[in-house]
């Protein structure tokens, strides 16, 4: 975790730097990312995690120390990488995201469905993405290696698999049509292809991330949700299994990509 | 609905209920998990604004093109044929607009999403730049389609109303109107079949191609 100063200096010092003339727009923007680099505000949203998981909160006034995030009660360092995967007490495939609400229902006493249905960035979703973040930073610099030993685990890469492809909408855009080929790009935005495993720190290896572009921390469920804005879906439903299946997809593809999450991202 | 058509509406829910409750050793054949997989995105999915639930039911094409791997010949042919049927030619043979319209439409990438209030095509950009190369001064451009710099020009159109430019002329807004009479499973949006694009906003983005001032063609 980097001191607040270095953050603000490094954000004070995008501002006040005038781009030399005769420097090309590529290079500037490479300039520009390099900067962002030296201070990130996904630091504070990770010590916020931490507080919020040591915190006894909810109904049931506990902490989230006895969460399992599928590496026994309590294990946060490492679970991140090894997530989805198949819970026997839920008996379902989950994300981070969605394992943090089962936690907060069943430890603390929050309801779930309600958590599910609030918006991004709102009440205790803004915490549950404080909390991922928390968790995705104990794994930082691990590399992915999700489960497929539970057959509902295959089938849900299987499932993921399909939804990756799946065209439908007035663009008639499938997730594969941007992420399905190396090399390509949106505008200026480089594009991972995702299809299969695209590097480290790079796809799902980089989300929780910081976006400087809006101030945001967004976890993967937000990620998704905005792909499928711009896909020109329907709203996915937080936690819904389309959103876990390509999850597990992108998860399993990544196999040996060292995530660099919480990243920080235009 | 039918009795029959009931049990396989429901098997794909069945069969994962009782893989949950069992653990199932092995998948499910890719047929079941192709049903699986389409009960799933009905499942997930809700309505928010312009954006329903209706965009997720697949036609021929999108269905076909759903896939790593491409669909059969005879089902290329078919789609691109029953799309190239589809193509509505613009009204009074004219096909050229104003580029510096076409130019705005290229820059806007907006349209479409849940967040737009109008599916209107006077509230679409036509996204252009998002995927491609078009004036070479907009260096903020994607690579998912190939460059168009130069389009025209290198096409050999110097005059649109030469009967030798018909052939390119009608082909880019075929193309612009339904890509996937050309191209079955095309990234490319079908921007006037899908009723993204009204006829005047075709012309604009045509002349910003085609046209010999078009800084396209310079």
């Amino acid at each position: 975790m980097k001191p607040l100063w270095m953050l603000a200096a490094g954000l004070g010092a995008l501002a006040a730097t005038p781009a030399p003339a005769q420097k090309s727009s590529a290079d500037a923007i490479a300039e520009y990312r390099k900067m962002l680099e030296d201070g990130n505000p996904a630091d504070l949203f990770e010590a916020k995690g931490e507080a919020l998981w040591k915190q006894k909160r909810g109904p049931k006034n506990a902490s989230l120390e006895q969460c399992d995030l599928g590496k026994g009660p309590g294990v946060v360092k490492g679970a991140f990488v090894e997530l989805p995967r198949h819970f026997a007490d839920t008996g379902k495939v989950q994300d981070l995201e969605a394992r943090l609400v089962t936690c907060m229902a069943t430890l603390q006493g929050f309801n779930a469905d309600e958590i599910a249905k609030t918006p991004f960035g709102r009440g205790e979703q803004e915490n549950v993405t404080a909390l991922a973040t928390y968790v995705a930073a104990a794994s930082r610099g691990l590399r992915f290696n999700l489960p497929q030993s539970h057959a509902e685990e295959r089938r849900m890469y299987e499932i993921g698999k399909r939804v990756f492809y799946f065209r439908g909408g007035p663009y008639d855009f499938a997730c594969a049509s941007c992420h399905g080929e190396d090399g390509k790009r949106i505008r200026l935005q480089d594009l991972p292809n995702l299809n299969k495993n695209p590097g480290d720190g790079v796809g799902f290896a980089a989300w929780p991330a910081y976006r400087v572009s809006n101030g945001q921390m967004w976890g993967m469920q937000l990620r998704l949700n905005d792909c499928y804005r711009q896909q020109r879906f329907p709203y996915p439903g937080f936690g819904s299994e389309a959103t876990i299946a390509v999850s597990t997809y992108m998860g399993v593809n990544a196999k040996g990509a060292e995530s660099i999450a919480p990243s920080i991202k235009r | 609905m039918t009795h029959l058509h009931r049990i396989q509406t429901l098997a794909p829910v069945l069969l994962t209920a009782v893989c949950a409750l069992a653990g199932c050793t092995s998948l499910p054949s890719s047929a079941e998990l192709d049903q699986q997989a389409v009960a799933t995105m009905k499942a997930s999915f809700r309505d928010q604004g312009i954006a329903t639930v209706d965009r997720l039911n697949q036609d021929l094409g999108q269905r076909a093109c759903s896939s790593p791997v491409p669909p059969s010949d005879e089902l290329v042919k078919r789609i691109e044929s029953e799309s190239m049927a589809t193509i509505k030619w613009p009204e009074g043979g004219r096909y050229l607009g104003d580029w510096r319209e076409g130019e705005k439409l290229a820059q806007n990438g907006r349209g479409m999403t849940w967040t737009d209030a109008s599916a209107t095509p006077k509230d679409n950009g036509a996204n252009c730049y998002n995927c491609h190369q078009i004036d070479k001064k907009e260096i903020s451009f994607g690579t998912i389609g190939p460059s168009l710099w130069n389009y025209g020009k290198l096409r050999g159109v110097k005059d649109v109303a030469d009967p030798a430019a018909t052939p390119i002329v009608q082909y880019t807004w075929g193309k612009l109107y339904n890509s996937k009479a050309y191209a079955a499973c095309s990234n490319m949006p079908r921007f006037g079949h899908m009723g993204l694009l009204d006829e005047d906003q075709l012309r604009h983005v045509m002349a910003l191609l085609l046209d010999p001032k078009s800084p396209v063609n310079q």
